[in-house]
Parts: C-alpha cells; sequence; structure tokens
C-alpha cells in the first residue's frame, strides 16, 4: 500500500484550475494559428487574430481567456494500491476547485439547485466527478474546466445498429451545423460512439481530454475522425460563426462495446478554450 | 463599414447600420445575463421600474469573472444571446437601443428589432480577456446577490464588435 495525503490532490487541483483558465494548450494555440492563414475571408481572418491577442493578453496579465470558467470535470484514477489519507478525498477535490477558483479570480458559475432555487453556491463547486480504480499505487487526475455555451450544444442520441457509420456522421455533423455560432468555433468536438445512453455520453466528454494533436489509435476510427474534421470545415460556419474554413479544431472520438440492439451516440462540444489538465500523484 | 460611435445611438445612427459592419463603441453599457433578465420581467410584470433607464440603452450580455485588484473588470466577452430571447422583445418594445452577445436571435427578436429600430451587436466569443481592456469603468447597479449576473454599469472605449442584426432584419451570420 502507498499512502496519498488528499491535500496532495487539493493543491494540485487549485494551481491546475488557476492555469488552465489562463493559458490555451500550445497545440490550441498552433491550431488558431493555422486557421488565421489558411481563412480567406477578412472578418473570419480577423476573428482568429482577436483570439490569439486574446490569448497573449490573458498570458501576459494571468487574466482568464474567456469569463466562463467553466463547470469543473474531474477525473480519478486510483492505484488500488493507494490508501488515502488526511480526510475524505471528495471533500479535497472540492476544496482544490474552489480555491483554485476564488485565488484565480475565476467566476464561480454553479448553481445550488438547477430548476428552482438558482441560487450561485459561490465556491464554483460542486465539482462533477469521476472515479476510477485501476491497478498500481498511482493517482491520476485530470481536471476540464467547461464552459457551457458549447456544452448547451451537445448532444446524445440512440441510434440503431442500421444506422451505422453514415447515422453516427449524419448525427455529429448535425450536431455541428446547430451549435453553430453559439457554440463559440473554432470547436473541439468529443463524440461518444458505444456504451450505454449514459455511458456514451461521458466517453463524449473524456474524448476532450485527449490532445488534439493525438488521434484514436484504431486506424478506422482515426479515419472517421479525419473525415469528419473535413466535413465539419466545409459546413461553413467559419470562426465565430463568421464563415470560413475554420469551423472545428479536431474530431476526437471514443468507443465502447455496446449492446446487440443499439449504437448510442453523443456529442460534446466544445469551444476553442478546450481547458483540461493532467497530474500524476 | 467601419464605425466609431458614441453611445447612446441616434436613430440616424442605428439606420445606417448593417449587418457586418465593424464597430467600437464608447460610451455606457449595462451588463445582464439570464438571471438579471428573469428579475427585469419579473419587475415588468409587477408593473415595477427597471433599475436603469432602458430607453436607448444598450444591454451587454456577459457575466465578467471577478477584477483583479486595480482592474475595472475580469475576463468580460459575450455569452450566448439566444438565451435572452424570450426577454428581449419586451425589453426592445420598452426603449433598448440594443444588445451585445454572441449567436442567433430568434425571429421574435428580429422582428422586435426591426419594429423598433434596434440593433443586435456580436462579440468575438471567448476574447474576454482582450474585450476587458475596453471597460474602463464598472459600477454595480442592481442585483448584487446575484455576483457575476448583477446588472453592473460598464464605461467603455472603443469597444470592438461587430453588426450582428441591423434594423432591416439583415443578419451577420446569414451573409
Amino acid at each position: 500500500m502507498r499512502d496519498v495525503d488528499v491535500s496532495i490532490i487539493e493543491n494540485k487541483l487549485r494551481e491546475a484550475c488557476m492555469a488552465i483558465a489562463v493559458e490555451y494548450s500550445h497545440d490550441i494555440i498552433c491550431a488558431l494559428k493555422k486557421g488565421e492563414q489558411e481563412e480567406t475571408r477578412e472578418k473570419s481572418k480577423a476573428a482568429l487574430r482577436m483570439l490569439l491577442e486574446n490569448a497573449e493578453i490573458a498570458s501576459r496579465e494571468q487574466i482568464a481567456i474567456c469569463q466562463d470558467t467553466g463547470m469543473a470535470i474531474v477525473w480519478v484514477k486510483a492505484g488500488q494500491e493507494v490508501h488515502f489519507t488526511g480526510g475524505s478525498l471528495m471533500e479535497a477535490i472540492n476544496r482544490g476547485v474552489a480555491a483554485g477558483y476564488h485565488d484565480g479570480y475565476l467566476r464561480a458559475s454553479v448553481v445550488d439547485d438547477p430548476l428552482f432555487d438558482r441560487k450561485n453556491t459561490k465556491t464554483n463547486t460542486p465539482a462533477v466527478v469521476y472515479c476510477d480504480i485501476v491497478p498500481g499505487d498511482e493517482v491520476e487526475v485530470e481536471v476540464m474546466a467547461k464552459g457551457f455555451g458549447s456544452e448547451n450544444k451537445s448532444k446524445t442520441k440512440m441510434l440503431t445498429p442500421a444506422d451505422g457509420v453514415e447515422g453516427v456522421k449524419k448525427f455529429v455533423l448535425d450536431a455541428i451545423r446547430e451549435a453553430g455560432p453559439n457554440a463559440c468555433p473554432p470547436m473541439v468536438v468529443g463524440v461518444g460512439v458505444g456504451g450505454t445512453f449514459d455511458s456514451c455520453a461521458v466517453m463524449a466528454k473524456k474524448a476532450l481530454l485527449r490532445p488534439i494533436s493525438q488521434s484514436n489509435p484504431d486506424e478506422r476510427y482515426r479515419q472517421l475522425e479525419d473525415e469528419l474534421l473535413e466535413a465539419a470545415n466545409q459546413l461553413n460556419v467559419g470562426p465565430m460563426g463568421l464563415h470560413g474554413k475554420t469551423t472545428a479544431l479536431k474530431i476526437q472520438i471514443e468507443q465502447f462495446p455496446t449492446h446487440i440492439a443499439g449504437l448510442p451516440c453523443a456529442v460534446n462540444i466544445c469551444c476553442h478554450v478546450c481547458r483540461h489538465a493532467r497530474m500524476v500523484i | 463599414m467601419k464605425y466609431n460611435i458614441k453611445l447612446p445611438m441616434d436613430l440616424e445612427t442605428r439606420k445606417k447600420l448593417r449587418a457586418g459592419d465593424e464597430v467600437y463603441l464608447t460610451g455606457i453599457i449595462y451588463t445582464a445575463r439570464d438571471a438579471a433578465h428573469k428579475r427585469l420581467h419579473e419587475l415588468r410584470e409587477k408593473g415595477e421600474p427597471y433599475p436603469f433607464d432602458v430607453k436607448d440603452a444598450i444591454v451587454y450580455y456577459v457575466g465578467p469573472t471577478p477584477p483583479k485588484p486595480g482592474h475595472a473588470v475580469g475576463s468580460a466577452g459575450p455569452t450566448t444571446a439566444t438565451r435572452m430571447d424570450p426577454y428581449a422583445p419586451e425589453l426592445l418594445d420598452d426603449g433598448l437601443a440594443g444588445m451585445i452577445g454572441k449567436g442567433r436571435r430568434s425571429k421574435e427578436v428580429v422582428d422586435a428589432i426591426i419594429r423598433n429600430q434596434a440593433i443586435n451587436f456580436v462579440a468575438v466569443g471567448g476574447a474576454g480577456a482582450l474585450l476587458s481592456q475596453s471597460i474602463k469603468k464598472a459600477e454595480p447597479v442592481a442585483f448584487e446577490e446575484l455576483l457575476s449576473e448583477a446588472i453592473v454599469r460598464l464605461t467603455v472605449e472603443d469597444f470592438p464588435c461587430f453588426v450582428g442584426v441591423d434594423t432591416l432584419g439583415n443578419d451577420i451570420y446569414d451573409e
């Protein structure tokens, strides 16, 4: 057994929440620059230039890239040889997120009750937390700060086996088209295929954790990702919906075995500020 | 076209703007998003006055991050205007001159824009750090308990945006 004090996770989460709010990942910056070079319409180029300038200001001044600093989603992969000490892991996670949002001057965007009270919790918690138990004595923690302009445009559908690859393509592209300017394109699009109604949506979100320079390791899915990206960039949504070739920066698919009767499909849309960080303890 | 506009905008200014024009706004704008709009609607239903004069005013759909010491405001980019569609027509009918947000507006809002000769501006979503540089002053107006959703009076200088929907109902997204 290896003892891991939950305060280590708390502190790392605090730092990660602060960092991802102000710094774009390098691969996204490269993709935005590439888009800026490839766009031909002046307005579309201008929108991408504004995003790049915005990125510089956010980094220099250490202020949030976007005012929607998101709801925190935390994935914990705990090695089964790990013994957590120092109190509740869940409480430590929420303390870390709350501290990061407070100390980083980030927006508290969480309401306590979704339907009736909608009172701000003031701490940006609770976070949505997923835990997996894996072999080993390490703890891997990933955090995503998910904005809701794009989250609101995400979709899940129970396709049938007969819908097949074409059904998946149509569903994904329809979702991107419908998301349009509202989801702050250029987007990163997470797609879940298979599993169950619920796990499929989680896969779509998890797909967004993969760096956009990496594709699905299965050749067939990698090809589908590329095909969908090309098709998405022909929808003429463009940066900020001002038309052009840069609608999506990457399509990320995750797949899982499913039932003989089903083909669940989920599309989790993320804006260009695809914020996530990974740490191993 | 490119315009520098002093707020409040007169009718002539509004009428000459066309969807797709690049504009830089200078003057006073008011923040309001989902929760504040719900409150404004409730006040209207009860026949009570709005907490600011909506006549000729511009509302910015934004919920900024908290300001760092020495800053007027934190990151302050536009939120999706579409969510405010149920509330926008009545504010326009009450005299609102325009709105700033991102995303499409409903037919009801576009009709109200034409009816009232108003403007829907779009700002670049996700450029909150850049846009905050054009905001020089922030003064609380109402609903402070709503935190980032409170109504705040912003003084802006050369705030960059585009004309989204013009007084004829043309839409930048349909160009």
